[in-house]
């Protein structure tokens, strides 16, 4: 294979990316994950060095938003040219190959490059009734994804379906779906959630993996650098939450002075992702919040079954009304009850004491 | 389970089963003190004694010179928990949700200064409760165990605010976790006083009034 002869330096050279702008990159890259400026250095000659990575895409229960975030990115960037530089070895939607040409390429990268092929997913597995709700070339996707997991060195579960379950997983998830760390077990999995998680997200993990290996996670998986604060936290905004001017609906007069979305349904106290700091369309937007829409809570497990995306993180996901008036009948059928074996006692004890005499009392009669 | 999925169980289900034995309990008490009605009248009553109790009512809410600085305490505490309760802006959010009525929030830093406040005075009556022999003798368990479980909403919301300790989402789960746990100890302790403070104090001073005691 040619893959262990090409280095990521004479792609890019070929690209006619010269060393300095890599350097460039390199020093934006470990800035932007949090690593000590003499890291890029480092990161540079790493990066420079790195093989070609092979890389198996699985997409299971998915929408094809992850690749869309990826590959439709602002403009071709360095970024972009790193993940053109990983040799994408099955991807259902990039590829040119089909139906068996396109397995055999899975088979063949996956028996070429044992233990080395890096496996990113997109989408969630189901489990329900066999795994029958979504199938690959006769393969369900468990099956596919335990085959695959089996030789890869890490896996990156990309998108908020592969990490947590997603939308497929919400309520009543009606194919069973679970995460990928639900399934594999034995093997290095960084989570970049999201719907879709931010380009940039996925092109630093992935030069993080090629230079230094695997980055530090939190407790749910996902690399400390981009996931480690909370939207709120560094949201623009934020100012407005503070001084408690909210807008109240989309369009009133709090809405148009760009005051704080939490009163409509904000999920940014309660969501760790890098939105609020890189931003989205090439470093221009905070998403759905620049456009006047709260955080809905994409990048954590379970966001769909948050208690709806309009409404304040402080209410109660439910009918509360009606959990107060069944409260109260029942309260007032035992205690109207309890009122009548009262009474009945009382009586009991007025009956069996009878009049009170003096000599009750202990007086002389 | 994560602790986002903690806050929806909170959120949720956990609001549910709070809301429904608070309220279960709140009209049980209700009905049960009020069908107790009054012990039977020996004596002629001087009259019907609504003066009288609404005399009490006013008059029992007022501050007293002795023990100023353990009232002025209790004041700033009750005071302020009911500022916070109903004008912390998220929570003026959740009753906007149940009753459709939207009151605006206070600013933050009017809410925060509050809250500290009402901590310090909830530190300080403890305190004087276990060193003054009197109160530490009248005091009970129960005393303690509805101190704590005012205490922990107050705290776990000051922290939770201030992103302080854990994470800001496990906390705000246990923030509301705190408040389940006071709501079902509501209506079973000696925070009924809270729905029954007027009744108790009118039935007080009517009594009084037919008696021909001064209120």
């Amino acid at each position: 294979m040619t893959h262990a002869k090409q280095t990521l330096a004479g792609e890019l050279l070929k690209q006619g990316v010269s060393r300095r702008t890599f350097l460039k990159f390199c020093a934006t890259m470990a800035s932007t994950m949090a690593l000590s400026p003499s890291v890029s250095h480092a990161m540079a000659d790493a990066l420079a060095k790195a093989p070609r990575q092979s890389v198996i895409w699985l997409s299971f229960q998915e929408c094809t938003g992850c690749t869309e975030s990826l590959t439709r990115s602002h403009k071709p960037s360095i970024e972009s040219l790193i993940f053109d530089f990983v040799s994408l070895d099955y991807h259902h939607t990039l590829q040119a190959a089909s139906g068996h040409a396109a397995e055999e390429a899975r088979e063949h990268a996956m028996q070429a490059h044992k233990g080395k092929y890096l496996l990113l997913v997109d989408g969630s597995i189901p489990l329900k009734d066999n795994g029958v709700y979504s199938t690959i070339a006769g393969m369900t996707n468990l099956d596919m994804l335990q085959q695959v997991a089996k030789d890869a060195f890490a896996i990156v579960s990309i998108g908020t379906c592969a990490a947590y379950g997603g939308l497929p997983k919400a309520a009543p998830n009606p194919t069973g779906a679970v995460a990928v760390s639900d399934i594999i077990k034995d093997k290095p999995i960084i989570n970049l959630p999201g719907c879709p998680p931010m380009p940039i997200v996925m092109t630093g993990v992935l030069a993080h993996v090629l230079a230094f290996g695997i980055p530090e996670l939190d407790h749910l998986g996902r690399p400390k650098a981009f996931y480690g604060d909370s939207i709120h936290d560094r949201c623009y905004r934020r100012p407005y939450y503070d001084r408690g001017l909210f807008a109240k609906s989309f369009d009133d007069e709090g809405a148009r002075k760009g005051w704080c979305l939490y009163e409509i349904g904000c999920k940014g106290p309660v969501t760790h992702n890098a939105c609020a700091t890189l931003k989205w369309n090439n470093g221009t937007s905070l998403d759905r919040k620049k456009s006047g829409h709260g955080c809905i809570g994409c990048s954590e497990p379970d966001f769909w079954d948050a208690g709806g995306f309009y409404k304040a993180l402080s209410t109660a996901a439910g009918n509360p009304g009606s959990w107060a008036v069944n409260g109260l009948a029942a309260g007032a059928v035992v205690g109207i009850g309890s009122a009548l074996i009262n009474k009945k006692v009382k009586q009991a004890a007025i009956d069996e004491s009878g009049k009170l005499t003096a000599e009750d009392m202990g007086g002389q009669s | 389970m994560n602790e986002l999925e903690l806050l929806n169980w909170a959120r949720g289900p956990g609001l549910a089963y709070a809301s429904i034995i608070m309220f279960f309990g709140i009209s049980l008490r209700l009905l049960e003190i009020l069908s107790l009605g009054r012990p039977a009248e020996y004596a002629d009553t001087r009259d019907d004694g609504v003066k009288d109790g609404l005399i009490m009512i006013v008059k029992r809410s007022l501050p007293e010179t002795r023990h100023w600085k353990y009232i002025t305490a209790s004041y700033i505490f009750h005071i302020g928990l009911f500022i916070i309760v109903f004008f912390f802006t998220p929570h003026t959010q959740f009753f906007r949700d149940i009753f459709g009525v939207f009151w605006s929030g206070w600013p933050n830093y009017l809410i925060d200064v509050v809250t500290v406040l009402s901590i310090a005075s909830m530190l300080y009556m403890l305190i004087i409760r276990i060193t003054d022999p009197t109160r530490r003798i009248l005091s009970s368990t129960g005393d303690y165990l509805v101190w704590i479980l005012t205490f922990l909403p107050l705290i776990t919301g000051y922290l939770a605010f201030h992103r302080l300790m854990l994470d800001y989402t496990l906390m705000l789960a246990l923030h509301i976790l705190s408040v389940e746990l006071l709501m079902i100890a509501l209506p079973f302790s000696k925070l009924t006083h809270s729905f029954t403070f007027i009744l108790s104090r009118w039935y007080t001073g009517s009594n009084f009034g037919r008696r021909g005691i001064k209120s």
